[in-house]
């Protein structure tokens, strides 16, 4: 009985591990700093969004689509907060080459993600899988702008040279159609969901500054320093004004 | 496939057509008496062995009389013109108690505001940005307060007649009565940007009691 | 005081430059100034015409790949497939291109330097440095635009008229090196004209042969001097304009962006200011050289010369005080609005002038149909229905209508293509001799001139149907308006016909090209006309005349009682001639 116990303890800790090792990332030994957003106050009211003028995105909703500039998931925690490392990674650091794009997809005439990260130098695929005209207008700053047109269904591939956090993202056709990109040097970053929580994995020991960025509520830094595998919790609240 | 102008379903479309006819009057006229001349005078006056030209440099009395005509009728054709130029654009020619509607052009949409039940734009009752959907009530005077956000784009209804540039930095306004029930085309007339050809709304002439019930559900945000 | 021409005198020929460079890249020489404007104008007819042929794919069939698409970068053309940024900047360079490339100096460049020194008796014009450097100053803007089409987000975009805001932001447009290019550009290309400006004024004013009084000038020459004056007005409004929007774009000020405090209608003054007078800049030497060519294919004298003379000062004048009627529906005070409308119906009225006394010309006469003069007579026909159908945009209220609709591309295409082009084609076959000492093929020229005029009418014509329904200028996909579904297939039709005119258009390149080398051997008067030019041989040497013409008579006698032959040459001198008093610095 007890040799059972032990196999599945171990068995149950090989899996766990193994969970622990898809994270964000890829799999990568290193520290981890994990958290919830949370909102306090009354969570705003989304105005409805009118998408009566296009009946392909409109057909794809059972209930009528709201803005989303601030999203307050039912445990009271905030959604579409970007999460990432500020400042404190050794400067002898350099980030491995991404593997794969990110995508970036038009659909229902929303951006999904609608908050997102994306290293210097990665493709991000601006997938449009609606069918109908989109353009993709990226104010960057420190990035060059650039602003093109997806009359049909199509993927169109653009990089970031320069880190910049954020990126607006916007369609001039459809109004409410806004996302963010955060530009990073490094894979340390995340984005808060539908239960409020963020985890960024593999960070080399050290002292970071973390910030958390949302769209209507700005920005807060936290301090939290890692060693070795262990994980650390970094606390976020942003209050409704 | 129409040959011919669109259905009419404004107050003024009428009276551009019956000038827009006219014209074609006078031109088609003008062009078949010009061009069947200079056709009968190729054949006619080909070359042949034998034959020489009518050495002559003109006649002074025949240069006035194909001076003095088309003067004459193409004044006539401007104070005309300017007749229905005037009750259409002048600066006087929007008509009390017109209906106001905004319209707020950007790149790529049409966002209009309808007065909320107190009739009058700018206060807190107005119904606003509802995209690329133009309700009017029919037979009422209707007066577009138009502005842009960004770069000039032109609200044209080709079946009302209708076409305004809308100019950043200005507040344009321009009047319609819509005399037919039913659903039009609104196109941008002016280009703006990679999406010009994407701003299209749809301009809904409806009774009085209809025009009524959408806006009240457009209040609700019921837009249909 | 003595005409610049003596600095030019006798014995000039003997001064003629050797070696491929003096003689043909940088020569002084008018003629060879006017064949470089040649080459280069007709390239550029080529390219726009291929910036047109995309366009057409794209209005024909809609987000299909275009064949040969594959060649255009992906930020343009996906697999082929032309997207709306790469629309609307076909569009913008299409106009570019015709304008300011081709048709201004096809018409100007060409024409202006090569026959004004040989129509008025001259060895050549009064500043020939000054004219070489036209040349080079219009290669260099055209090389100027021709790079803009490859800037990082490509060429500028906002239509040949380049309205602001959209062409002062390129947040708002997506251009930006390319939109700035254009500017510098058109500021080049201005520049090159006013330098021509300078030199047709002066020589026609002070170089002419003795006994070439004003009123013994062809009417090409008074065309090509009255648009001289035209051009040195009307360009440095342009060319302050585009300078205006490049500060704007570079070193932040707000002439015209609202956003910031300037005024958008700003542009469109200035624009038109200088458009206007463009427009007959563009048709003005034509109707000159088409009158050439219908006196000599009629064998009579033009019909009420003076008449003609006093039109095309007339349409000058009245030029500068209609510029308004671009700008009915932009917002500009319509009391602005009725006062443009009256200047623009009145300029009506010379254009009707010259066209009845083309007529008149024609009436009576001995008709030759060379080609010259067929595409003289299709220059007429076609000038007759776009000057017509300006009569609908003139009138206000209708112009609410058609305003930036097709029937305005209707309008544009039929006065600058079935005039201008039309009349382009004409004058190139008829100076070609001169130019080159060979005829173009006849043969072809006719096979050229009813496949052009047969598809160039079935492409256009129609257009005025779509502007009358509403269709709207500058729309990269028609399909997505209800209206303009049912007007697909005619969109198709158009489209179709566009590029069998564009491909009939090989006939005449291949003509030209190939009589360059084969071409029959020209005689000196081929057409037996009366100019200056056709004494001289076939091509006209350096310097022209070793000793300068004398001239006793009007340009247009043929078929006078004096001579048996129907042609009486300007500077035959027959037994009842008197010499005329000799002009102050005048030279043997």
């Amino acid at each position: 009985m007890r040799k059972l116990g032990m196999v599945g303890a171990l068995a149950g800790g090989l899996f766990a591990l193994g969970f622990a090792g898809r994270g964000e990332h890829a799999a990568q030994a290193g520290a981890t700093i994990t958290g919830t957003i949370k909102f306090t106050g009354t969570a705003p009211v989304m105005a409805k969004i009118d998408m009566s003028d296009e009946p392909v995105c409109k057909g794809k909703y059972t209930a009528p689509p709201t803005k989303e500039d601030v999203v307050v998931n039912p445990n009271g925690t905030l959604a579409n907060v970007f999460v990432y490392v500020k400042s404190g990674l050794p400067a002898t650091y350099k980030a491995a080459a991404a593997a794969a794009p990110v995508l970036l997809d038009q659909n229902a005439c929303r951006y999904h993600p609608h908050v997102f990260g994306i290293l210097v130098g990665q493709t991000m695929s601006i997938k449009n899988s609606d069918g109908i005209a989109h353009n993709i207008k990226a104010k960057g700053v420190k990035n060059r702008p650039f602003n093109i047109s997806q009359p049909m269904a199509m993927t169109s591939p653009r990089t970031f040279t320069t880190p910049e956090v954020m990126v607006p993202l916007e369609c001039n056709v459809h109004g409410w159609m806004k996302g963010w990109v955060g530009v990073l040097p490094h894979p340390f970053f995340a984005v808060s969901g539908a239960d409020g929580s963020f985890k960024i994995s593999g960070l080399p020991p050290g002292t970071y500054t973390i910030e958390a960025w949302h769209e209507k509520y700005g920005t807060q830094t936290a301090t939290v320093t890692v060693a070795g595998t262990e994980t650390k919790t970094a606390a976020f609240t942003f209050a409704a004004h | 496939m129409r040959w011919w102008l669109p259905v009419q379903a404004s107050s003024f479309a009428p009276e551009i057509d019956g000038l827009f006819t006219a014209i074609l009057i006078i031109t088609g006229l003008a062009f078949f008496l010009v061009e069947g001349s200079m056709i009968w005078f190729l054949i006619k006056y080909r070359a042949r062995p034998g034959r020489k030209a009518t050495y002559t440099h003109g006649n002074v009395k025949v240069e006035y009389v194909w001076t003095a005509f088309p003067a004459v009728v193409v004044i006539a054709l401007g104070l005309t013109s300017n007749h229905y130029w005037k009750q259409i654009k002048g600066r006087d020619s929007v008509p009390p108690n017109s209906y106001p509607i905004k319209v707020h052009a950007k790149q790529f949409e049409w966002l209009f505001t309808y007065p909320g039940p107190d009739g009058k734009l700018g206060t807190d009752d107005d119904i606003t940005e509802v995209r690329n959907k133009l309700h009017v009530p029919v037979n009422r005077p209707i007066v577009l307060e138009e502005e842009s956000e960004d770069v000039i784009h032109s609200v044209f209804v080709p079946a009302f007649r209708l076409k305004q540039d809308a100019v950043p930095g200005m507040h344009i306004r321009a009047w319609f009565i819509a005399t037919r029930p039913g659903e039009y085309d609104l196109g941008c007339a002016e280009l703006c940007g990679m999406g010009h050809y994407k701003m299209h709304a749809k301009v809904t002439v409806q009774s009085q009691a209809e025009f009524d019930a959408w806006l009240a559900k457009a209040a609700q945000g019921d837009i249909e | 005081m003595t005409s610049v021409a003596a600095t030019h005198d006798v014995g000039h020929a003997a001064h003629a430059p050797t070696g491929i460079w003096r003689k043909y890249i940088f020569s002084t020489d008018h003629k060879i100034v006017g064949i470089q404007f040649l080459f280069l104008s007709l390239l550029f007819l080529l390219l726009g015409g291929l910036l047109a042929m995309q366009m057409r794919w794209q209005l024909g069939f809609p987000n299909t790949p275009m064949p040969g698409g594959g060649i255009l970068p992906e930020s343009m053309a996906p697999g082929g497939v032309i997207l709306p940024e790469y629309y609307i900047q076909l569009v913008t360079m299409h106009g570019t291109f015709m304008v300011f490339f081709a048709l201004m100096p096809l018409l100007v460049g060409v024409f202006a330097n090569f026959l004004i020194p040989l129509k008025i008796g001259a060895h050549d014009m009064a500043f020939p440095r000054i004219n070489m450097a036209s040349f080079w100053v219009a290669f260099l803007a055209g090389l100027i635009m021709l790079a803009s089409l490859f800037a990082p987000e490509g060429a500028a975009r906002a239509g040949w008229t380049m309205y602001v805001p959209l062409s002062a932001r390129p947040d708002l447009s997506g251009a930006d090196l390319g939109q700035k290019l254009w500017c510098v550009s058109i500021v080049v290309v201005g520049l090159s004209s006013i330098l021509g400006s300078l030199n047709y004024i002066t020589t026609i004013i002070n170089n002419r042969a003795p006994g070439m009084t004003w009123f013994r000038l062809p009417l090409s020459i008074w065309s090509l001097f009255i648009v001289a004056i035209l051009g040195l007005l009307a360009l440095p409004v342009l060319s302050g304009a585009a300078i205006m929007l490049l500060f704007d774009q570079t070193i932040g000020t707000h002439f015209f962006d609202p956003a910031v405090g300037g005024q958008a209608l700003l542009w469109q003054h200035l624009f038109w200011f200088f458009g206007h007078p463009e427009v007959y800049i563009l048709i003005l030497p034509a109707m000159g050289m088409v009158s050439d060519i219908i006196a000599n294919g009629s064998r009579k004298p033009i019909f009420g010369y003076h008449s003609m003379v006093f039109a095309i000062i007339a349409i000058a004048f009245l030029g500068w005080i209609v510029w308004g009627h671009h700008m009915f529906m932009s917002g500009m005070n319509p009391t602005l609005g009725s006062s443009f409308m009256i200047s623009t119906m009145v300029i009506a009225v010379p254009s009707a002038i010259k066209t009845f006394n083309w007529m008149g010309t024609m009436w009576q006469g001995n008709l030759r149909f060379h080609v010259p003069m067929m595409c003289a007579i299709a220059f007429v026909a076609m000038f007759v229905i776009g000057g017509l159908s300006g009569l609908f945009m003139a009138a206000t209220p209708v112009d609410m209508q058609i305003h930036d609709t097709y029937f305005i591309v209707a309008h544009i295409h039929y006065v600058l293509f079935g005039g201008s082009l039309f009349g382009l084609f004409g004058a190139i076959t008829y100076w070609f001799p001169k130019m080159f000492g060979r005829m173009m093929n006849e043969r072809w020229g006719k096979i050229h001139f009813w496949l052009t005029f047969v598809f160039y009418n079935l492409t256009f014509f129609p257009m005025h149907i779509l502007g009358m329904a509403g269709h709207m200028r500058r729309i990269y996909d028609p399909t997505q308006y209800d209206f303009l579904k049912p007007y697909q297939p005619l969109n198709q039709f158009i489209s179709v016909c566009a590029f069998l005119l564009f491909a009939s258009q090989a006939i005449f390149a291949l003509n030209f090209i190939i009589s360059l080398f084969r071409g029959r051997k020209a005689e000196l008067n081929p057409w037996q006309d009366n100019g200056l030019e056709w004494t001289l041989p076939s091509p006209a040497p350096h310097g022209n005349w070793e000793r300068l013409p004398t001239v006793y008579r009007g340009p247009y006698e043929y078929s006078s009682p004096q001579v048996e032959e129907d042609y009486l040459p300007q500077s035959r001198k027959l037994p009842t001639d008197r010499e005329p008093a000799v002009l102050a610095g005048a030279v043997p």
